[in-house]
């Protein structure tokens, strides 16, 4: 007995549906396992991290903030990896695009006005997708590997983040903790009225969501971006270049997770600090993928993805759970996703070890 | 009854069937259902030792489908199949090989960097070392006459050869029913001869072979009996030796195939609408071919067509003439203006259409449903369906339909992806997406190819109608009967080098034939002018014999 995959003749429609969804169930099978593996016992580790965190006005808010950056740079993944792009370096487009938003409070400080803020989500677009220039440029003028290079960005970028926020932009009044002045008025992102803490983020983050969906379903600029991934041939006999889609997707991913950096920033510590995610561009990946490379999907994906950042909290404070928790969590969803993913176009068949004896005989007919 | 103990009536029958007749495979009643659609509907097939046995059928008759359940490639869902006279399961190919049914399929499946015997290795079962299996492989390919040397590289042979490879590779199976799909539609004349030779010569041996093509007169040639499958279930047992192919090619249509022929026009001062002047092109891969001086001018209201065989620049001057890849701007003229570096959308901007030869991954999208791909080769060029940047999902479906209707396409549902149509259904689809937008220049890259009698009939009338209505037409295309069919002028290409057009009236096919089969290197640009200039021995090849001269 042999376990084969076999390719399907049509992809299961249903499955491509029910996959996510399965996923996820398998997922929470397996954190389970893995909770009682750590001594904690699984129904209730698994109740502090997926059902708690919705039961507070505070800690639902918490959710839809946290979900806030996950959809803005899955929804900028999904573009790139429909092209079948790799970019994996969201989480220092990230910073960059913080640390450009930051340039209006921190270097120009005197300046303030109700144009502030807009300009600083214009900056941290651009300094996201410069950022993303780096590897997206290396990869077309090169030939270099845009994961490996988007990778070792994101290193840059944080060691960046760390020296400037003990360096030139440290706020003198600080008493020598690393972090910058914080931002004035008209440089934060304000509160949506009937919330403690909800910010105008959120709504922008489902703005853009929708927005690309719109571009990539509607336009014939997502159309280029999706022929170029699924048959690049068939892309450059459209007229596509491919050169100019790399670039175009780093831009696009790239900028949209400087903007969800500098919103991020602007609309909860409204200052820099030598760290400013908890992995929001690696967790994005996540993102993208649960969503099907949907950026409304995104939107569902990132909210189940803050959902697991609120509850790991939870189950550091209530179970002593390790924070690296969290990740493992959300390591088994990326990877569940993938392998179901796998039977939308293969299945499984069992191959007997006995072949063509004249004694089997076909049933039926 | 010595085969089963619990058997229904139908069941007797046919194993009294196979006791008094001992054919090498039977298979009775076989049904194999795609959801609603019903691919094969009690199929039956039987096929004698020693007997070349032909399958014939259109484009999703059912062919491939019944073809992969003898293969173990697919499980039928009804019905029985019996090898010598025993019923059998067989779940899988490898399966179908130790029963002893072989198969070379119509799209090779060799890999390109390595060599002969080394390709042969990785199909036979492990534990024999390259150079038993080099010897093998010789003693195999001398035994039959398929020349053949073992250490040599794929990449190096020409199409005819790689057939060859995988016929051996076959052979050295042992199998007692060998499969063939479509082995000639990439053959030259000469090499099909050879082909035929073997085979015939296998068949001597009490080999059988079930010979699957759309060529009707060679199924007459070489087989002794022939299953006609429509619409997936059976239409007619006869022997091809005894019919017409027409009466053929009834059976399988359904109704009379039109026969085509291109009228010669008269063209007057027709403008030019493409024009080649000294092209280089060098190759952009290892396996490609440099473009040397080619030289054209095409009118309108002409069909005009490049004999070759695949592989002697035919790619390459499609991705120039397309505009996938730019060259010198004079060395392409669209309508009298230097077009060498635009881009393919300027090109159809202007006029132009192109299909290329590779349907799945370069014409379409294979995973994209068809209205997609109608937005892959028109979206940008055409306001109507892509204007300001936003994409007319409602013109694309109403643009699919017209398409479908015109050129017959069948297909299941309404919108499906590109790569669950069958290959003669999506080269309708893709030739009728370009005609859809009545171009001024229409350059096809094998218009036909494996494709059926019907559809290759109606393909070939629309680009003649196109071109008396006023289009210019460029073929690029190995299928010489094709290419008497409906071209006004002809030259052939080989190893990168274009002859000049001569009138298709002013020679014959076996004088194409000649040049295509012959290596171009050693023969001089008089001889080749020579060759095309050859006066017809035999207008009755010219489909019916009408003079082409103008």
């Amino acid at each position: 007995m042999r376990v084969e995959f076999v390719r399907r003749d049509q992809p299961a429609a249903w499955l491509r549906l029910a996959s996510p969804l399965l996923a996820v169930g398998l997922a929470l099978v397996l954190a389970g396992l893995f909770f009682q593996v750590l001594g904690v016992d699984a129904g209730r580790a698994l109740y502090v991290f997926f059902i708690e965190p919705l039961q507070a006005d505070w800690s639902r808010e918490d959710i839809l903030i946290k979900a806030t950056p996950l959809i803005l740079i899955g929804a900028g993944l999904t573009v790139c990896f429909l092209s079948s792009t790799w970019n994996i370096g969201a989480e220092g487009q990230f910073v960059a695009g913080a640390l450009a938003g930051a340039i209006m409070p921190l270097a120009f400080p005197d300046v303030e006005g109700f144009w502030v803020l807009p300009l600083m989500l214009v900056l941290g677009t651009i300094g996201g997708a410069l950022c993303a220039m780096i590897p997206a440029q290396l990869k077309v003028r090169f030939g270099a590997s845009e994961i490996l290079v988007s990778l070792m960005m994101v290193y840059i970028m944080q060691l960046f983040l760390d020296w400037i926020v003990r360096g030139p932009w440290r706020d003198p009044q600080s008493f020598g903790f690393p972090k910058s002045r914080d931002f004035h008025t008209s440089a934060e992102l304000s509160v949506l009225p009937g919330f403690f803490d909800l910010h105008w983020g959120f709504p922008i983050a489902i703005f853009v969501a929708v927005g690309v969906w719109f571009f990539l379903s509607r336009t014939i600029g997502g159309f280029d971006v999706r022929v170029s991934g699924a048959a690049p041939r068939a892309a450059r006999f459209s007229g596509v270049s491919r050169a100019r889609i790399t670039v175009f997707v780093f831009a696009a991913s790239g900028g949209l997770a400087g903007l969800a950096g500098i919103v991020d920033v602007a609309g909860n510590a409204q200052k820099l600090q030598p760290v400013i995610s908890p992995g929001y561009g690696f967790t994005a990946i996540i993102v993208a993928f649960l969503g099907r490379l949907n950026p409304v999907g995104a939107i569902f994906a990132g909210l189940l993805l803050a959902l697991t950042y609120i509850g790991g909290e939870g189950a550091q404070l209530d179970l002593g759970l390790p924070v690296q928790a969290t990740q493992v969590v959300q390591g088994l969803l990326l990877f569940c996703v993938l392998a179901l993913d796998t039977f939308i176009l293969y299945r499984l068949r069992w191959v007997p070890k006995a072949v063509a004896t004249p004694d089997t005989i076909e049933e039926g007919s | 009854m010595q085969y089963v103990t619990d058997a229904s009536n139908d069941d007797d029958d046919y194993l009294s069937e196979i006791a008094q007749r001992k054919p090498l495979l039977l298979a009775m009643g076989l049904t194999k259902r795609f959801g609603s659609l019903a691919a094969n509907e009690g199929v039956r097939l039987e096929i004698g030792r020693g007997e070349i046995h032909a399958l014939l059928g259109e484009n999703g008759a059912g062919k491939s489908t019944l073809v992969k359940m003898l293969y173990g490639a697919l499980q039928p869902d009804e019905g029985l199949i019996a090898w010598c006279g025993r019923p059998v399961v067989i779940p899988n190919p490898s399966a179908a090989r130790e029963l002893g049914i072989g198969m070379v399929f119509q799209h090779f499946s060799l890999f390109e960097a390595l060599t002969v015997a080394e390709n042969i290795a990785l199909a036979l079962p492990p534990g024999s070392s390259l150079k038993e299996i080099s010897e093998r492989a010789e003693r195999t390919s001398a035994q039959y006459g398929l020349s053949l040397k073992a250490d040599s590289q794929i990449a190096d042979l020409s199409v005819g050869e790689r057939q060859r490879v995988e016929i051996v590779r076959c052979l050295m199976q042992n199998p007692q029913l060998i499969i063939m799909d479509e082995p000639t539609s990439v053959l030259t004349t000469s090499e099909t001869d050879a082909l035929f030779e073997t085979l015939l010569r296998l068949r001597d041996e009490g080999k059988s072979l079930l010979y699957i093509s759309h060529k009707l007169a060679e199924v007459r040639q070489i087989c002794s009996a022939a299953t006609v499958l429509r619409g997936g279930r059976n239409v007619g047992e006869c022997d091809p030796r005894t019919e017409s192919p027409a009466s053929l090619a009834r059976m399988m249509v359904g109704d009379d195939v039109q026969s085509v022929r291109a009228e010669p026009v008269a063209l007057g001062d027709a403008d030019t609408a493409l024009e080649l002047r000294d092209l280089h092109l060098p190759r952009d891969n290892p396996f490609g071919t440099d473009l040397v001086g080619v030289s054209m001018d095409i009118r309108r209201g002409e069909v005009a067509a490049i004999a070759g065989i695949a592989g002697n620049g035919q790619g390459e001057l499609f991705d120039a003439i397309s505009g996938e890849r730019p060259t010198d701007s004079r060395s392409v003229m669209l309508f009298g203006k230097p077009a060498g570096n635009l881009s393919v959308t300027a090109r159809r901007r202007v006029g132009a259409a192109f299909v290329p030869e590779e349907r799945l991954g370069h014409g379409s999208v294979p995973t994209a449903t068809l209205s997609d791909n109608i937005v892959l080769s028109r979206g940008r060029s055409e306001p109507e369906l892509g204007g300001a940047g936003f994409l007319r999902w409602g013109t694309a479906k109403r643009w699919k339909d017209r398409i479908v209707e015109a050129f017959d396409v069948r297909k299941g549902g309404p919108d499906p992806v590109a790569g669950s149509l069958s290959g003669g259904n999506l080269q309708k689809f893709l030739v009728g997406r370009e005609f859809d937008r009545s171009p001024d220049l229409l350059v096809i890259n094998q218009p036909t190819w494996g494709v059926d009698a019907g559809a290759a009939a109606h393909i070939r009338r629309s680009i003649i109608e196109l071109a008396r209505n006023g289009a210019a037409i460029l073929i690029i295309s190995q299928d010489i009967d094709e290419i008497f069919e409906v071209a006004d002028r002809v030259a052939v290409l080989a190893e990168g080098h274009l002859s000049p057009f001569t009138a298709a009236g002013e020679t014959d096919r076996e004088a194409i034939g000649l040049l295509l089969s012959r290596s171009v290197a050693a023969s001089s640009e008089a001889e080749i002018e020579q060759a095309l200039a050859a006066t017809p021995q035999d207008q009755s090849h010219h489909a019916g014999g009408t003079d082409h001269a103008r």
